[in-house]
């Protein structure tokens, strides 16, 4: 089994713990002038998506995690699943609920996605931080407002519900922030 | 050039980590402590950086390097404190010494750790570790601003904020001290000695509880002696001390232990605890024992981290903002 020594330490390493893949979020070593040197890491579990601290002598060993970043295209659904392709090999691996979670607001058919795999099965999927989609459903836009103050709930292709201001229509295309939930701006379909 | 493979770099890596305001602020702080000595009558000395004896302190790494001649060939090891050569000369009757230059220490890297920085060290013949403390308070004072600075043993430090008496605790004792301060997850810990435990203890523990502020602790551990003499008063510790400002450590002080046949058996103990830990044993510097044997004065001396001064006084946590540029990347 792979494994990394304390000295290979740094942010986004995917090491296993307690049994879950997890990555590295910051790893300090702190060492008295003539003493032994500890490595004092903060670790997010990617199953659950806690941080926890944890310190190692230096020197330790830990078993490293199977875990890939993959960027695949979104499919489809079958309600249980959630379909993703790599473009390269045609290769298509089924998502579940867990590993999906909130993120099945934003996703869209044909559209790319970070698809995270623990020994070839999904663990977590990201959206690109930006994206482009249309909005199905918001009370008619205020024309000549564009003040921006105050805003309401439009609802996206995708089904997440996005604050925007009052000047937008349904069927206008808009850029979103995923992490954020936030509206960024009218696009165009080649922005 | 032809047959060398280029490496692309990320096109702005080449500048320096330090802005030009720090960079100025670390010729100024150079410039006082050349003045506070000079002040003092302490000359400058430059001493080699390259030796063909290492560090044998089991926690410390030294690099090593190839000399190919002329004269012997073979491996020569960088520095990771100027202290065996300014002893030798301290032997061979030049009184009170300082000297600025760049250390080595391989395998440090963090927020405090690099592995070359800068480093000042002093010695002081006829001084005790609490007259040497004075001169460090003054100093510290003339380039961080006055404030008092607390002095308490590392005995007293640990029975106040651990609870545990490090003298006397066994790795059982000390292993259920950490549990009890929210260390109880600490990988690695299985054959770790008492000094093992000490050492997560104070900094994971002690260190914090002082919180802000500036602290000597003195009468460190016997065991943890390296250079510095065992107390006559109390044989469970050694005439040794730190500066911590802020939760940083700063500053290792000596009184200096001047026994040939003590200093080559902690020498070759070192060596057996590298061996146990799977390092490599190193050369002991034959020159230092010898200069010991013809007579090192009674003397005190201290190492302080000046890139970590210079993080004081910027207000920033990170080395990597007051030191020029990196070296690794």
């Amino acid at each position: 089994m792979a494994s990394y020594s304390t000295n290979e330490f740094r942010s986004g390493l995917k090491l296993m713990i307690d049994g879950d893949p997890c990555s590295i979020v910051e790893n300090e070593i702190v060492k008295p002038g003539k003493g032994q040197a500890f490595n004092r890491v903060k670790i997010r579990n990617l199953k659950t998506g806690r941080v926890i601290d944890r310190t190692y002598k230096s020197g330790e060993s830990v078993e490293a995690a199977d875990v890939m970043d993959t960027d695949m295209q979104y499919l489809y659904s079958d309600g249980e699943f959630w379909y993703f392709m790599d473009p390269e090999s045609y290769e298509q691996v089924g998502a579940d609920v867990n590993a999906v979670g909130e993120n099945t607001k934003w996703l869209k058919e044909q559209d790319t996605y970070t698809v995270t795999l623990w020994n070839g099965a999904p663990l977590t999927i990201t959206p690109p931080n930006f994206v482009l989609l249309t909005v199905t459903e918001t009370d008619p836009g205020v024309r000549g407002d564009t003040s921006g103050g105050g805003g309401k709930p439009a609802t996206m292709e995708t089904g997440a519900v996005v604050r925007v201001p009052l000047f937008i229509n349904e069927g206008e295309l808009l850029k979103v922030d995923t992490r954020t939930c936030e509206y960024v701006g009218r696009a165009k379909e080649d922005d | 050039m032809l047959g060398v493979p280029r490496k692309m770099t990320d096109s702005s890596s080449w500048r320096p980590t330090a802005s030009l305001a720090v960079l100025k602020k670390r010729a100024d702080l150079l410039k006082k402590i050349r003045a506070f000595f000079y002040a003092r009558n302490v000359l400058e000395v430059d001493t080699p950086a390259l030796s063909i004896a290492g560090n044998t302190d089991p926690n410390i790494e030294s690099f090593s390097t190839q000399y190919t001649g002329p004269g012997r060939t073979g491996e020569l090891y960088l520095h990771t404190s100027p202290e065996f050569a300014m002893k030798r000369l301290l032997a061979a009757g030049s009184g009170a010494i300082y000297q600025l230059c760049k250390v080595f220490r391989n395998g440090e890297a963090g927020r405090q750790h690099k592995p070359e920085f800068t480093m000042l060290e002093w010695y002081r013949p006829e001084f005790d570790v609490h007259q040497l403390m004075d001169e460090v308070a003054e100093l510290i004072n003339e380039v961080l601003g006055k404030k008092e600075i607390i002095r308490i043993s590392y005995q007293q430090a640990f029975i106040e904020h651990a609870d545990v008496d490090p003298l006397s605790s066994n790795t059982a004792a000390l292993k259920e001290c950490a549990n009890q301060n929210g260390l109880e997850h600490v990988i690695g810990m299985d054959d770790a000695s008492v000094d093992d435990w000490l050492d997560l203890l104070i900094d994971q523990v002690v260190i914090p509880k002082l919180g802000l502020g500036r602290f000597f602790i003195y009468d460190y551990p016997a065991s943890q002696s390296a250079l510095a003499k065992i107390s006559n008063n109390d044989e469970r510790v050694a005439e040794r001390f730190e500066l911590f400002i802020d939760g940083v450590e700063i500053a290792n002080g000596f009184h200096e232990l001047t026994d040939t046949d003590e200093q080559r058996r902690r020498f070759e103990n070192e060596n057996k605890k590298r061996e146990e830990k799977g390092l490599a044993m190193l050369p002991v510097d034959e020159n230092l024992l010898s200069s010991l044997e013809s007579g090192l004065p009674d003397c005190a001396g201290v190492a302080i981290g000046v890139d970590r001064l210079l993080m004081l006084i910027m207000g920033v946590d990170s080395i990597t903002s007051v030191t020029t540029m990196s070296s690794v990347e």
